[in-house]
């Protein structure tokens, strides 16, 4: 009874959810994705996963340890740092090279610029790049069955199409990093989400239907043999690489992408063109990470640009 | 005397040019891939900052005020370009990897601070030992990145293999390079990270109270005199 006379000032009605609902929900999401990666590839991603996951709770742990701040490793905003970074290394690299990528991520990337909230960059992103820049052999070479070969997508980019079988891909029984062979895993994660109202259609809809069209016309301005929207080249390049990953999970996360609506149909266009433009006429046969990132850094101008009027605000003069 | 050994402290240490000034970070960002380099760059430096130092303090008072940055540029280029010719003649190899930023020395907006703000102000042997002091900070902070990127970029030292290098091919155990260090990302990282332990250090030394007296007056000293350096670091951008 006494409760209900105290005295507070508002707001009186608060929300159950907290950034740790959000990020356990995130984590059980990437559970079908981690479980297919390890049944696909055996022990050493499973060893990849934990050292990732591990390393990256434990730094968290002793920078604020160390620095006095408050412990924050309950949120598991770390846990989904160290995931979806184990989620994008090749299970054949060293269990160490995670782990010194997920420092990266946590200590670098989030930390130094303010912790969770603050980062400009996707943490587990940045860590990919990073160790992509540092260690490219052991981080593009991808072993399956014990052959080491091109993935679906270097057929793609070459434009050997009769190499590629959609339907492997689509389960995931391809050559890969270990989160991002199986689009259906990705997709279960993805529907849990979404039903859950953690991340909406807005960024993954609009990073998907501009990426769709891209490839569909410059697919044929690269590949004069395959036509404009060409199907099989068209699931190729949807069910390859880690589109579906960074599409769900990445492209989502809340602090680096923007909040405003209109912001984020701009910030999938964004990422969708760059994302087509690295594949098709980059370098290297994948671009999704370094789009994303790149995107990211535009965020706070995709905010400014986008930012609604207050009501009355900008009438007649 | 004295004036000319707190003129060194003040380069080394207090207002270190790289630390603590934050100037000429093009050439510091750019060549600092090995210690090597890092020597070849700050001696350069220092010959060149040493000599227009002396040369515009003794022209000091026949310079026009209206035309002295160009009177400035004309002295420090003609010792770049000396510098040039002799590490083209002497140091082929060093030449090389040091490129374009050998002529850029022209350009370098710890020179021309330098000059705008203490040469052309001050007695010639305090200029004198304002450059020497200015340009082995600027040397001992490039060699200190250029070591850190070339032990965590390729497991060497001043060229000699101090790590032995992981191989596949043979299953040796060693040291795998994290070639990140020496790309140009490196360069940022490892910038920022000894310029906040040299912070940490300062800060902590002034909790103590140990030099604290020093350290406010090498600052406070010249504040006043450090207008010339905005204006000079935005040269080194163009």
């Amino acid at each position: 009874m006494e409760n209900s006379f105290n005295i507070s000032s508002s707001p009186h009605i608060r929300s159950k959810v907290t950034s740790g609902n959000i990020m356990l929900m995130v984590v059980i999401a990437l559970l079908p994705a981690t479980a297919f990666g390890v049944y696909n590839f055996g022990l050493p991603a499973l060893i990849m996963m934990v050292s990732t996951t591990a390393a990256a709770v434990l730094t968290e742990y002793i920078y604020e340890k160390l620095m006095h701040k408050k412990v924050t490793i309950g949120d598991f905003s770390a846990v989904v740092t160290g995931m979806l970074l184990g989620l994008n290394m090749p299970p054949t690299a060293p269990w160490w090279m995670g782990a010194l990528g997920s420092v990266f991520a946590i200590l670098i990337v989030k930390q130094l610029f303010g912790g969770l909230g603050q980062n400009f960059m996707n943490p587990a992103l940045g860590a990919r790049c990073f160790l992509l820049l540092s260690f490219t052999g052991p981080m593009t070479s991808f072993v399956y069955d014990g052959v080491t070969g091109p993935t679906p997508l270097s057929y793609v980019k070459s434009g050997a199409l009769d190499q590629v079988n959609t339907m492997d891909m689509l389960i995931g029984t391809i050559p890969g990093t270990i989160g991002e062979t199986s689009v259906i895993a990705i997709i279960i994660g993805a529907i849990f989400l979404i039903l859950m109202g953690v991340i909406d259609l807005r960024i993954p809809g609009t990073y998907i239907v501009t990426f769709v069209i891209f490839v569909g016309i410059f697919g044929h301005v690269a590949h004069p043999e395959i036509g404009f929207f060409d199907p099989t080249y068209l699931t190729a390049h949807l069910c390859g690489g880690g589109l579906m990953l960074g599409a769900w999970f990445m492209a989502t996360d809340y602090v680096t992408s923007p909040i405003t609506k209109k912001g984020q149909y701009l910030y999938g266009i964004c990422l969708g063109v760059l994302t087509g433009l690295f594949r098709i006429f980059g370098g290297s046969a994948e671009g999704v990470s370094y789009a994303i990132i790149i995107s990211n850094l535009l965020v706070p101008l995709i905010e400014r640009v986008t930012l609604p009027k207050p009501f009355g605000k900008g009438g007649e003069k | 005397m004295n004036e000319c050994g707190e003129r060194l402290k003040n380069g080394l240490i207090d207002e270190n040019p790289i630390f603590v000034l934050m100037l000429g970070m093009c050439p510091t960002l750019a060549v600092t891939t090995s210690a090597t380099n890092g020597i070849g760059m700050g001696l350069s430096t220092t010959f060149v900052l040493v000599m227009s130092n002396m040369l515009i303090s003794m022209l000091r008072k026949i310079i026009p005020d209206s035309v002295r940055m160009p009177a400035f540029i004309v002295v420090v280029a003609s010792f770049v370009t000396i510098v040039d010719f002799m590490m083209e003649g002497f140091t082929p190899g060093l030449y090389d990897s040091l490129g374009i930023y050998i002529p850029l020395i022209v350009v370098n907006c710890i020179i021309l601070g330098r000059a705008e703000s203490y040469a052309s102000k001050n007695k010639v042997l305090p200029s004198i030992f304002d450059g020497l002091g200015m340009g082995l900070g600027f040397t001992v902070a490039l060699i200190a990145i250029g070591m850190v990127r070339e032990i965590l970029g390729a497991g060497q030292i001043f060229g000699y293999q101090i790590l032995p290098l992981a191989d596949e091919a043979t299953g040796a155990a060693g040291y795998t390079p994290i070639t990140i260090f020496i790309l140009a990302p490196g360069a940022f990282l490892v910038l920022a990270f000894l310029a906040a332990i040299q912070n940490k250090v300062k800060i902590n030394m002034e909790k103590k109270g140990k030099d604290a007296s020093k350290i406010q007056s090498g600052c406070g000293a010249d504040c006043a005199t450090c207008g010339g350096c905005p204006s000079a670091a935005g040269k080194d951008k163009e």
